[in-house]
């Protein structure tokens, strides 16, 4: 942590609230374009602006960047607008128009670019990918303090957003989630496409010019498509999205300072880094979020099957020693009937025999009376469902049993009553099995 | 603001030549170099952005029918951080840090990587496509800029790694040409194998798995062929570049064809053509870019195909719309001058407000129908300019009317639709009545007696009585 000894609040400080600030403005609008699938977008805007620079400076030959920041915008929209055209005329898949659009107008800005750059080399590099590091060396006086241009820019565009999406936050919502019945209630989904079209816009510019486009394309979309997995609802998706854009941005300078000095490096790029880390809490969450996540879903199923087969079993042993009272049954007979492995069969007769469903003697195990009573529910379960599905939904009588034994094992007692009065209390299952009583 | 201060300084040396901004016309002897592939330097660079258009636009059409189109976007970038990784790491390997072999490997893995990623994304958790796609860009890119950015400190000249986002297309060599010529066999035997797997795989996946294809590999073999074009691409086009090709002449191909092995031919040709004059022109002219220059051939030739496709062309099909609508226009008129006439009798002539009336169509659309029916001698017009049909046009109606009866009838009988309703829906589908479907109709239908050969109709027919 020794990297971190140069830390300034002066200079790190604002760095930190820079890329904060366009994370959060980034990831606002990037929830409705999550929601829409129209993730790219950000991405095909920020690369499609270069000839609204281009023809802005050839147009009014101005420095400014008033006209450039306009010029940009405008470019940005017709992206959108264009990318709509070709989609709708040319009936392309709106992946492969917005493919064309952004690659042409980036092609045509680097053209007009070298063109007007005559004679100097041009690194396109600088042009694309601002930095970070630089927030403070532009300042400007506001209410008699000292702050960065960048973080007066980002803010103006945050606040921006924030107010959209809160204002039209009811409009946006149905107009993502479907079109036509926002039609229908009287809102515009047109509009509200170009309203959203418009803020991205605004942001992928103002981000751009300020903090490079790299950061604001990843904020358009990983810290959305993160609070997507955490939860169900829109308004706490925006929060949690704007939360997680925050926390990557803080965690992005950070680890720009510390992680390549262990390698022996100075700091890195600091919106890579950012963007980095809003890939890793992704992936993060992506495994270990408690919904959703890939892991805890294994879990869940492998749970799930492992008491499903330990269920089988004891059912299967009950089925036995219906056949013959108090039968003795090994492990590989157990197994060989329900084609379970060998391994997680005797883990699970271990387990039944230290709940005492079972005795394990010599030559196997062998129910007790407690393991009786549940293979009687679960076989109970079973035939009574064989039943229901013969004279209430007129299944044919060999096809019942893969059915049944789905169903067992999610049927408790109540289910097995009702199952039980709606077949008039059969004594025999179809294939005249007796029905095990309660 | 320090990029825009960047842009600044660059077109403050512009501002200086923006004045003469016009392009030299190059001579003759220019021209012959060029174009007959005289110069070395041009050829391998024509050739080998050729080779790469080929290779691109037929892999594109693959990706462009999985809907996947921009996942030549995300692979791309994806490739960085391997890039930067192969730059660090390659001088403790005791390898010249910017030897091509180590740096490709490098873009191979991590694009393979970014592969895995957005397989993960889309497989595994909820989120769609596009969104892993954006995932896999926009963090493998930052990762890379974060690398590249720890490589430019290390060893000071790592200028040429930037071509790899923007390619330097002149800089292409002998052995990049043969790379390319390679890798573009490999994609082109790849393809031909597979061929049928991968047409299954993006036309019906669900299909392919059930027939036991395993359309998990299958799908890593097609993202292993992006990976090797763009790779292959980086160094000519560079990144962002690499996109177009994968996209654009496979998007334009579409509107020529609906079949898919010529649809693969066009999109090569257009790709190559693309790489090829693009190529040309940059030589040719000061100050185009070649990178950009191709792009923007190749879409140049979008807008013409999405304008002029044969198959699914703009102008092709507006023609199309026309000529429909100028049938259903002939159909509506004919029907309605018999319709009126086998009321009022054969001699009366239908003043032009009252077939005006019948439908809503313009005036001048009328007027343009009835000048066409006249011209084929169908219609004419009267003394007191009131229409009527001729003995021709009496047999082109009365079989149109039949047409139209049979489906209201078998609405009716077959379909129980009320005899009110009935004309609405028959007008929807008579425009599109096969003979043999007439033939069936009238068989299905027609034992009782036919008036003069044609159905007489099950509702009211004059639209006063009508309503």
């Amino acid at each position: 942590m020794s990297a971190l000894s140069n830390w300034s609040w002066d200079y790190d400080g604002w760095i930190v609230l820079a890329g904060i600030l366009c994370a959060i403005a980034a990831s606002l609008p990037g929830n409705f374009l999550l929601l829409r699938r129209m993730s790219l977008l950000g991405d095909a805007i920020s690369h499609a602006i270069l000839p609204g620079l281009a023809v802005a400076f050839l147009i009014t030959g101005s420095r400014s960047s008033l006209p450039m920041f306009l010029g940009a915008v405008v470019v940005g929209l017709l992206t959108a607008v264009f990318t709509e055209w070709i989609r709708n005329f040319g009936e392309v898949d709106e992946g492969a128009s917005m493919g064309v659009v952004f690659t042409t107008l980036f092609a045509l800005g680097l053209v007009m670019i070298v063109q007007a750059a005559d004679h100097v080399d041009l690194d396109p590099g600088c042009v694309l990918y601002g930095s970070l590091e630089t927030t403070t060396f532009d300042m400007v006086e506001v209410a008699g303090m000292e702050i960065p241009r960048v973080v007066l820019v980002l803010s103006a565009v945050t606040a921006m957003n924030l107010l959209v999406v809160v204002l039209f936050f009811k409009e946006l919502k149905l107009s993502a989630f479907d079109p036509a019945l926002a039609t229908t209630c009287g809102i515009s989904a047109r509009l509200m496409h170009y309203l959203l079209m418009i803020i991205v816009a605004v942001t992928a510019v103002a981000s751009f010019e300020s903090v490079g486009n790299i950061l604001v394309v990843a904020m358009f979309v990983v810290p959305p498509a993160t609070a997507f997995l955490l939860t169900e609802r829109l308004r706490s998706m925006i929060i949690v999205s704007a939360l997680i854009a925050a926390l990557s941005a803080t965690l992005g300078h950070v680890s720009a300072i510390v992680v390549p000095s262990w390698f022996g490096y100075r700091s890195t790029s600091t919106s890579g880094m950012m963007a980095l880390c809003a890939g890793i809490l992704f992936f993060v969450i992506s495994l270990l979020g408690p919904q959703h996540g890939v892991l805890i879903r294994i879990l869940r199923r492998q749970r799930l099957s492992r008491r499903i087969l330990s269920e089988d079993l004891i059912a299967l042993l009950y089925r036995m020693d219906e056949r013959k009272s108090g039968v003795v049954a090994s492990i590989d007979q157990l197994r060989a009937a329900l084609l379970s492995s060998g391994f997680m069969s005797s883990l699970l007769m271990k387990q039944h025999a230290r709940k005492g469903h079972v005795i394990a003697t010599e030559n196997g195990y062998q129910l007790t009376d407690s393991g009786r009573r549940l293979g009687a529910e679960l076989v109970r379960s079973h035939r009574l469902w064989e039943q229901y599905l013969v004279s209430e939904g007129g299944v044919a009588v060999d096809r019942i049993h893969g059915q049944a034994e789905q169903l067992e094992h999610f049927t408790g007692r109540e289910l097995r009553d009702r199952l039980q009065q709606e077949t008039s209390a059969p004594v025999l299952d179809p294939h005249g099995s007796p029905i095990p009583p309660e | 603001m320090r990029t825009l201060a960047a842009l600044h300084s660059i077109l403050a040396f512009a501002s200086s030549s923006l004045t003469d901004l016009s392009i030299r016309w190059p001579t003759w002897p220019e021209w012959k170099r060029v174009l007959f592939l005289q110069d070395y330097n041009t050829r391998v660079v024509m050739l080998g952005t050729m080779l790469l258009g080929l290779a691109a636009g037929m892999v594109g059409s693959f990706t462009l029918l999985r809907r996947r189109a921009l996942m030549g976007d995300a692979l791309s970038h994806a490739t960085l951080p391997g890039v930067g990784l192969a730059f660090l790491i390659a001088p403790s390997l005791g390898l010249a840090e910017k030897s091509l072999p180590v740096l490709l490997t490098g873009a191979a893995l991590s694009g393979i990587a970014g592969v895995v990623a957005i397989l993960y994304v889309r497989n595994l958790t909820r989120l769609k496509e596009d969104a892993a796609l954006g995932i896999v860009l926009s963090v493998f890119f930052g990762a890379g800029i974060a690398i590249l950015s720890i490589a430019q400190q290390s060893v000071g000249h790592s200028a040429g790694l930037e071509s790899f986002i923007y390619g330097k297309p002149a800089s292409m060599i002998e052995s990049d040409r043969l790379l390319i010529g390679c890798s573009g066999v490999l994609t082109l035997l790849i393809m031909g194998v597979l061929f049928k797997e991968l047409t299954l795989l993006c036309f019906d996946e669900g299909f392919a798995a059930s027939r036991g294809y395993p359309v998990l590999l299958l799908d890593l073999v097609l993202m292993g062929l992006v990976v090797i074009v763009t790779i292959i691409g980086l160094q000519a086009v560079g990144l962002v570049l690499m996109i177009a090709l994968l996209v654009i002449p496979a998007a334009a191909s579409r509107f020529w064809t609906q079949n898919l092995k010529q649809m693969i031919l066009i999109s090569a040709a257009i790709g190559g053509a693309g790489g090829f004059v693009g190529a040309a022109m940059s030589a040719l002219f000061r100050n185009l870019p070649a990178g950009a220059m191709i792009v923007l051939v190749c879409s140049a030739l979008f807008f013409i195909s999405m304008m002029f496709g044969t198959e699914r062309g703009l102008v092709v099909r507006s023609l199309r719309r026309r000529d429909l609508n100028r049938s259903v226009d002939h159909q509506h008129l004919l029907r309605g001058l018999f319709e009126l006439q086998e009321i009022r009798g054969p001699k009366a002539g239908i003043p032009f407000s009252e077939l005006q009336t019948l439908r809503s169509w313009s005036s001048y659309r009328l007027l343009k129908e009835i000048e066409r029916c006249r011209r084929r001698g169908l219609v004419f017009r009267d003394s007191d300019q009131n229409l009527s049909l001729t003995s021709s046009g009496v047999v082109e109606a009365s079989r149109l009317v039949h047409e139209h009866r049979l489906w209201e009838l078998y609405l009716i009988t077959h379909a129980d639709v009320a005899p009110g309703r009935v004309d609405q829906s028959a007008d929807a589908i008579e425009h599109v009545l096969e003979p043999e479907l007439i033939a069936q109709l009238e068989e299905l239908l027609l034992q009782r007696r036919r008036v003069q050969g044609i159905a007489p109709s099950p509702h009211p027919v004059d639209a006063e009585q009508a309503s």
